[in-house]
């Protein structure tokens, strides 16, 4: 294997390896444009130049294979003005509206003028206008003055999507990106384009002007859109809490895990995570007499499900129906609980996938994150669990019931079931948002969403991922981890510790599957379940 | 920043308390008769004594302000007389006081990225740095209004929105004829010596 040394450092790497790789493996950041390391190599750009010892030009980093013995410089003076003068070339027409750029404070072209141009200007000539504001897409507009055509937008409708719908016109410095005539962007991954493009060229509708991205503080999370589990980072503001309406979630986007989304994301889980901020959020614990909600102290909403939930388990009259949208923990504590109090159908129902909404790239058919996890945990299959309380409530069988998260309404079977369960004695709600579900009820708690606690959700490949909080929980939400270890207080169970990492351990130290696993062991990646696998490639 | 040390150790005469005060109350009646006297030997056509202190009869005698005086800010506006502002939020960013939010939208021409729907600067929290005027990049937010009484009984009172501020006029640049100017006696620093010291 080639043994090669930058900048005084010596690696060794695989053969194959380009230059900028086996530097970043060195911690030295080469500055590129074109290079992605989920698209293949352009070229183009001539940004990533390096010194090589003994040929006589530059050579791009990003191309260049490592080979035995090579001595490569990517400070040398040599380098430095070929990255100046590259800087100066894409900034001959550049509108440098960075005040009014979304991207700015994100730019690659800021950072690399920061870090290796700071020339003033030389160019006298006017600088070419060009088309402003292109909406190409539900979700992205093109700015095509920002554009430097690294292409690497192109690149990925042409090999990640697979879709082909934009690519580079005329010659020249009349060269544009552009979607083709009377095409526009139609594929379910268009908000990667607004990530992947280093400068503010492509940027994301619905993120656009709703924040600056320097108020901005992150938090790893996974996506919970759907069983594929995409690793994200949670982009929050709370420094400038009335931005984007008082939201302090303006984005989420997704972060790199080769095992499971490679870079991207898809737009629904993009898109898609508004409930957690929605108007409908439950603040407070609300008690409903005839479907008037009134709020109530938790303490006094511990009591009563206490109280409700307790005299239904003595008499065996007590239905639970977990979802796959909670974390692992979660569902470990409730079935840990419940089965403590000797309920012995403690089980899951999972909203039936959504056949045909998959495809080979990331989008899975089943829209729940951990639908994996609640079976391991719970140990019953994804039978239909739904359909026996149903039949246990319409035969007097069960007479109180306690449901996770679910919104029934959103399936056909959930829609029969919610009209059996409004004839339930003591119908005990938990969940985030207020929906036909919650308003059934007799009893509503409110829980935290995934962005303001710590957990864990198994993938549909078995990888259990850990994502972290990122905001406070809103109005009086509580994890559902501490309301289940109050009510286990109130019966007399020892309850389980409220930090998500020790009650992973119980999980671990219980549960055959996830043994060996840890919080510090998940790390950012996460472990499979299973024997480890390779990283798969994702997509065509 | 340097922080004083400790007091410096009272000596038994300043112990004793009474000695002070008298000699306190001395200095202020010694300025008191001076001042007198300077003011009366004028009336009476000795100028060559220097003047008496002066005391400005606020409100209803305003003393001249220099025109780069920080005021109260103002929004500048186009020749159509939409906001010149464009919600790029650099004044709030460097603002060290946090007390202006912008909520930009996009513009519906397409030569204009955006434009404020909100511009609320909080005069409660402002210190009147003016880092917000130097921070613009379109020369849009100023403090040339002349205002600087904008007193209000409630802390929204203290807020200026994007109407207001888009509202307010600068203050026309009068320039202090030369005898006002002999009459203002200038900032302090610039009268030393001319008062004689006491
Ligand atoms: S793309 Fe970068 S350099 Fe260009 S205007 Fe936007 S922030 Fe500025
Ligand atoms: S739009 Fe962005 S990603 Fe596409 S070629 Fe231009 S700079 Fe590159
Ligand atoms: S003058 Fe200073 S404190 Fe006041 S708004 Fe401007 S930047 Fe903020
Ligand atoms: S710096 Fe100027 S243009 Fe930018 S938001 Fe403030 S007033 Fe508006
Ligand atoms: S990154 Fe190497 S040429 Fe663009």
């Amino acid at each position: 294997m080639p043994i090669l040394t930058i900048d005084g450092k010596t690696i060794e790497v695989e053969k194959g390896t380009t230059i900028l790789q086996a530097a970043q493996r060195l911690g030295i950041d080469i500055p590129h444009y074109c290079y992605h390391p989920g698209l293949r190599i352009a070229g183009s750009c001539r940004m990533c130049l390096v010194e090589i010892q003994g040929v006589p030009k530059l050579q791009i980093a990003c191309y260049t294979e490592a080979t035995d013995g090579m001595v490569v410089f990517t400070q040398s003076e040599k380098v430095q003005q070929a990255r100046r003068a590259v800087l100066e070339f894409l900034l001959v027409d550049h509108p440098l509206d960075c005040p009014v750029c979304d991207q700015a404070g994100e730019c690659y072209l800021q950072i690399y003028y920061m870090q290796h141009g700071l020339h003033p200007s030389r160019v006298r000539e006017d600088k070419l206008k060009r088309a402003k504001v292109r909406v190409l897409g539900e979700h992205i507009v093109l700015d095509q003055e920002r554009c430097i055509l690294c292409s690497r937008c192109v690149r990925f409708t042409e090999e990640v999507t697979r879709t082909f719908e934009l690519g580079i016109f005329n010659r020249g410095d009349r060269s544009v990106v552009d979607v083709y005539p009377g095409e526009q962007l139609r594929n379910r991954y268009q908000g990667n384009l607004a990530d992947i493009c280093p400068v503010g060229a492509l940027t994301d509708r619905q993120f656009r002007f709703r924040t600056r991205v320097w108020y901005l503080d992150q938090a790893k999370s996974i996506c919970p859109g759907c069983s594929r589990g995409c690793n994200i980072v949670v982009d929050f503001n709370v420094r400038r809490g009335y931005k984007a309406g008082g939201r302090r979630i303006p984005r989420i986007r997704p972060r790199p895990n080769p095992w499971v989304n490679q870079y991207w994301m898809c737009d629904d889980g993009r898109y898609g995570f508004g409930w957690v901020e929605g108007l409908d959020r439950i603040l407070s614990p609300k008690l409903l007499e005839n479907g008037h909600p009134r709020e109530i102290p938790w303490a006094e909403a511990i009591r009563l499900a206490g109280a409700w939930i307790g005299e239904a388990a003595r008499e065996k009259k007590l239905g639970v129906l977990l979802s796959p949208r909670m974390s692992n923990e979660e569902i470990y504590a409730a079935s840990y609980v419940l089965r403590s109090l000797g309920v012995g159908n403690v089980g899951y129902w999972a909203e039936p996938a959504t056949p045909g909404d998959e495809d080979d790239l990331l989008i899975k058919a089943d829209k729940n994150p951990n639908t994996y996890g609640a079976r391991l945990i719970t140990g019953v299959p994804q039978e239909d669990h739904l359909a026996r309380m149903v039949e246990a409530l319409s035969s007097g069988a069960v007479d109180t019931v306690l449901i996770f998260l679910h919104n029934l309404e959103q399936a056909r079977a959930g829609r029969a079931a919610l009209e059996t369960l409004r004839r339930a004695k003591r119908f005990v709600f938990v969940g985030t948002n207020w929906n036909r579900t919650a308003a059934a009820a007799s009893l509503v708690l409110p829980v935290t969403a995934f962005t303001e606690q710590e957990g864990t959700f198994t993938n549909f490949q078995g990888r259990v991922q850990r994502f972290w909080q990122a905001v406070e929980p809103m109005g009086q939400a509580r994890s559902a981890l501490s309301v289940l270890n109050e009510l286990a207080a109130s019966w007399g169970i020892p309850p389980l510790p409220d930090n998500a990492a020790e009650a992973f351990a119980r999980l671990a130290s219980e549960n055959r599957a996830f043994a060996g696993l840890s919080y510090e062991t998940l790390g950012d990646q996460g472990q499979t379940v299973r024997a480890s696998e390779e990283p798969g490639v994702v997509g065509p | 920043m340097r922080i004083p040390q400790s007091e410096r150790e009272l000596t038994w005469w300043e112990k004793i308390y009474l000695p002070e005060v008298v000699r306190g109350l001395a200095i202020t009646g010694r300025h008191f008769f001076v001042n007198l006297a300077r003011h009366v030997l004028h009336l009476l056509g000795f100028n060559k004594v220097p003047k008496g202190a002066v005391t400005f009869q606020y409100p209803e005698e305003v003393r001249p302000i220099s025109p780069r005086l920080r005021t109260v800010h103002r929004l500048a506006r186009r020749a159509d007389g939409s906001p010149r502002c464009v919600a790029c939020m650099m004044c709030e960013t460097v603002c060290p006081a946090n007390c202006i939010s912008i909520v930009g939208a996009e513009h519906p021409d397409p030569n204009i990225e955006k434009y404020p729907v909100r511009f609320d600067i909080d005069l409660g929290k402002c210190v009147f740095c003016g880092f917000c005027v130097e921070a613009c990049p379109e020369d849009a937010i100023r403090m040339d209004t002349g205002i600087y009484d904008f007193a209000a009984y409630t802390r929204e009172g203290m807020i200026l929105t994007l109407e207001t501020l888009l509202s307010l006029e600068p203050a026309p640049y009068v320039k202090v004829p030369p005898q006002d100017r002999a009459a203002d006696p200038g900032p302090i620093h610039a009268r030393k010596g001319t008062v004689a010291p006491l």
